[in-house]
């Protein structure tokens, strides 16, 4: 289990207009990108001084390619970040305020308490 | 000494900036009332004329990160860039420039270490909506300075909602020992119930009516004790995956001091959250 790795993946991209256009368009592309050149990046320093022992299970990279919210959520990833990410890419589809929002919770339905553990 | 002229604590609501802005049909059927009831909340601070703005708020992960994660902030900084491209991007919130009140942030973190308080620092924080929201509900000019605080409600493990009343507490005293002719407002936001990322989020109304209506009574009648008894952090999952942010009420709380009675109380049932408005007089309402 990596949630923390999960979460990175996440707040890099939500926070990168061009990743979540990349996300959006070619999810395998951009996961295997990701993992390649940014999953070990420590975000405060340079690039020399990476991690080196990062790396996503085959469960949350299959769940990260198929844009899967709920696995996420049930893998325990911060579901703030994944919401906020998920607008980002989806909400421009919107028919009528709050469509794309709605339809998110409505996936999820089949959760209940407790919820998964989303801490670190 | 500093004077107390007004304690708030509030809902943060990052739609009210676009609400209450836009016209026409993009106009939403809630935003008269809203800006009705922002407009009278706003007043509250008003007429307390205030010079500095001390802000309680949460960073929902713009600057603060898993791999380096204070439980509480003080920032200290002559100024404040605000606002991150991804509430741009969702709230359409603009950027925002605050002044910085360092001095008190130095008196606030000096006196929060010398009371127990190992609190973290910032030299150069960008704030987020959790305290920009309150600015332009209560103070869309912008022009006091401020002091922002950070408390984790987001990233677990969080500190006991007990700590963040004893944390408001603190506050209260360490501004009031302030050596300065200053009047200073303090002003919390937070969250009543709410869910986030789950399923029970953008309901037609928040996701615990129930649990709203007590928060509302706890908050406005200052009642600390049953609020500590029936609050945990185990508890605060049943309302809502986002609920623990009603911690951040429970500072406030602590500010304005045990029985304290709010001198004003509002609510508006928006869609999928309640947004509640509180501000208390320490030293008697304003003429």
């Amino acid at each position: 289990m990596s949630k923390y790795l999960l979460n990175k993946f996440l707040y890099t991209v939500d926070r990168d207009p061009s990743l979540v256009e990349r996300y959006r368009a070619d999810p395998r592309e951009l996961v295997t990108w990701w993992e390649e050149s940014l999953s070990n990046a420590l975000l405060n320093c340079p690039t020399p001084e990476a991690s080196t022992w990062q790396r996503l299970t085959d469960e949350e990279r299959s769940a990260l390619i198929e844009h899967d919210h709920c696995k996420l959520f049930e893998l325990g990833a911060h579901p703030f970040l994944t919401l906020t990410l998920f607008i980002a890419m989806f909400e421009r589809d919107n028919t009528e305020p709050l469509e794309y929002q709605k339809a998110f919770g409505a996936r999820m339905a089949h959760f209940s308490l407790p919820y998964p553990d989303i801490a670190t | 000494m500093a004077s107390i002229v007004a304690v708030i604590a509030s809902t943060h609501h990052p739609f009210y900036y676009r609400a209450s802005t836009s016209t026409g049909e993009d106009r939403p059927p809630f935003a008269d009332e809203w800006v009705r009831k922002i407009t009278a909340f706003r007043e509250t601070l008003t007429r307390a004329n205030p010079d500095v703005l001390v802000m309680v708020g949460s960073d929902h992960f713009h600057q603060l990160w898993l791999d380096n994660m204070p439980q509480f902030l003080v920032g200290k900084a002559p100024f404040y860039d605000a606002n991150w491209y991804n509430e741009e991007r969702e709230f359409g919130l603009p950027r925002m420039l605050l002044k910085g009140q360092e001095d008190l942030s130095a008196h606030i973190l000096r006196a929060g270490l010398d009371a127990g308080f190992d609190l973290a620092f910032s030299n150069e924080l960008r704030i987020d909506h959790s305290v920009t929201c309150p600015i332009i509900t209560l103070r869309p000019e912008a022009d006091l300075p401020i002091v922002p605080i950070y408390t984790n409600i987001f990233a677990p493990p969080l500190p006991q909602p007990s700590r963040f009343v004893a944390l408001g507490s603190a506050i209260r005293k360490i501004v009031e020992e302030w050596p300065s002719h200053l009047r200073v407002a303090i002003i919390g936001t937070g969250h009543l119930s709410l869910e986030l990322g789950g399923p029970r989020q953008f309901g037609p109304h928040g996701p615990d009516p129930e649990f709203d209506r007590k928060a509302v009574e706890w908050i406005a009648s200052g009642d600390l004790d049953s609020c500590l008894r029936e609050v945990s952090l185990e508890s605060l999952h049943a309302p809502g995956n986002a609920t623990h942010g009603f911690m951040d009420f429970m500072l406030m709380m602590g500010v304005a001091g045990p029985g304290a009675k709010a001198d004003y109380v509002d609510n508006l049932d928006l869609f999928h959250t309640m947004e509640a408005y509180f501000t208390w007089y320490p030293n008697g309402v304003p003429a």
